[in-house]
């Protein structure tokens, strides 16, 4: 990924998001803007989100071995995968909705615009969502994804991985990311995950096997903390203060 | 104070679609009967660089209920919440790259103690291809505080047009927003 042609645009922080270009990922090409982001202040449509109106779900959505509706267990590995959703000053996000989704054991897809010839599961559907608890941990149950191949470049293979959508306290928090697997030499020569620009915020988005989460004859345990950004932010004053500047001056 | 480092962004990717647009995660209409205010259609095309439509987006806004307050507790401003009307809407992308969401145009909301904003539709566009989302505002053509908007006023003046949703000569409020990603008239994005 070394020789791939990176833009300059990046929402947010230039250590921590992938620039939209990055040509190695081709998918980049003609969808990445090319003017520069606008800088603009925080308002309060930025201050207030989504996020804690956000909370239809049944406990049964946060385990994806069993919630296909078959009445039967999607074949695979089974893992328990857990951690916390934290905003960047370390406090807990409590009752936030999370959404996942991801291939089945064999790395297949229940999309119609998945086609390779890996097996689908009746009895995986590979979505599922959850609430985080008052101290802001979130728990699935599902199976160990496979990788799975692509058509972005010869031979090409996605590491194993699970999406997540996270909402938190504002709109600044909102997050769509991906969770990987720790040790899989996939991730050196995948162009989604070297789009991150550095080796520590790479490490960021791999869970760790956690053998205190380990269940025994039942699943192996990985935990995965989220960080998003807090809604420490305040309010824009400018305009206030140039506004009582302007009074003063008319006074003097 | 020490931070944390946060996590990164990856791309929503194409199949995301079984999870986050299943039936009841698609908000399309964001109103109920009892909700109040004036009933709006906005509808809208997601574009690439070569004008051709992105048929796996999803877009999501979120927005002021018609008084001009949010549905959260940081906004603890005077106007009253609506129960019927939490703002947010989720949509995917057709075929033909559109969009759309039933809803009721938001009131102005507070910028700071003594300026507001004018009415305007926070929006969100995930895409494969799009490794980090795209954040952006919907104002309406038709009004005339837009020239005060603090926002819009960062905005360089020959790309403010690229955030006005026009209104339809229909009878029934129709609003037009295309998305532009790349290229001519590219939609102005912002670094939040």
């Amino acid at each position: 990924m070394s020789n791939t042609t990176i833009g300059a645009i990046v929402r947010g922080d230039r250590e921590v998001f992938p620039p939209y270009l990055y040509e190695a990922y081709q998918s980049t090409r003609r969808r990445a803007p090319t003017l520069p982001l606008v800088d603009v202040p925080l308002t309060l449509s930025e201050l207030t989100g989504p996020g804690p109106v956000i909370s239809a779900i049944s406990p049964e959505d946060a385990d994806l071995t069993r919630n296909a509706g078959t009445g039967s267990e999607a074949v695979g590995q089974r893992i328990i995968v857990t951690g916390r959703v934290l905003d960047d000053r370390g406090n807990p996000v409590p009752n936030t909705l999370l959404e996942i989704w991801q291939a089945n054991a064999s790395g297949r897809y229940l999309h119609k615009r998945d086609q390779w010839p890996g097996p689908l599961d009746p009895n995986f559907l590979g979505i599922g969502r959850c609430l985080t608890n008052e101290d802001g941990v979130y728990r699935f149950l599902t199976i160990r994804p496979g990788a799975y191949p692509w058509k972005n470049h010869p031979n090409a293979w996605r590491p194993a991985h699970i999406h997540f959508s996270v909402f938190g306290p504002s709109a600044l928090s909102r997050l769509v990311t991906q969770m990987y697997f720790p040790d899989d030499p996939l991730h050196r020569i995948d162009p989604i995950m070297q789009s991150v620009p550095t080796e520590a915020a790479r490490e960021r988005l791999i869970a760790a096997y956690d053998h205190k989460v380990t269940e025994q004859e039942w699943a192996l345990g990985y935990r995965w903390d989220i960080v998003v950004q807090g809604p420490h932010a305040t309010p824009f004053e400018p305009l206030e203060a140039a506004e009582a500047e302007k009074r003063r001056e008319t006074r003097q | 104070m020490n931070t944390l480092l946060l996590t990164g962004s990856q791309t929503v990717g194409p199949f995301f679609s079984p999870c986050l647009l299943r039936e009841d995660a698609c908000r399309n209409v964001l109103t109920q009967p009892e909700s109040a205010g004036e009933r709006i259609r906005i509808e809208g095309r997601v574009l690439d660089g070569d004008k051709v439509p992105v048929p796996d987006a999803m877009v999501e806004i979120w927005q002021a209920n018609a008084h001009g307050r949010y549905n959260h507790a940081t906004d603890q401003g005077p106007a009253p919440l609506d129960l019927t009307f939490t703002g947010f809407g989720r949509s995917g992308t057709g075929d033909d790259g559109s969009y759309w969401f039933e809803t009721i145009k938001p009131g102005p909301v507070p910028f700071d103690a003594g300026h507001m904003q004018a009415p305007h539709i926070c929006v969100t566009v995930f895409a494969r291809g799009l490794l980090n989302h795209l954040v952006t505002r919907l104002y309406f053509e038709d009004e005339t505080t837009n020239a005060e908007d603090p926002v819009l006023q960062c905005v360089p003046n020959e790309r403010r047009a690229t955030l006005l949703a026009r209104r339809e000569p229909d009878s029934a409020i129709v609003y037009r927003f295309d998305i532009v990603l790349q290229g001519a008239n590219e939609t102005v994005f912002f670094n939040l």
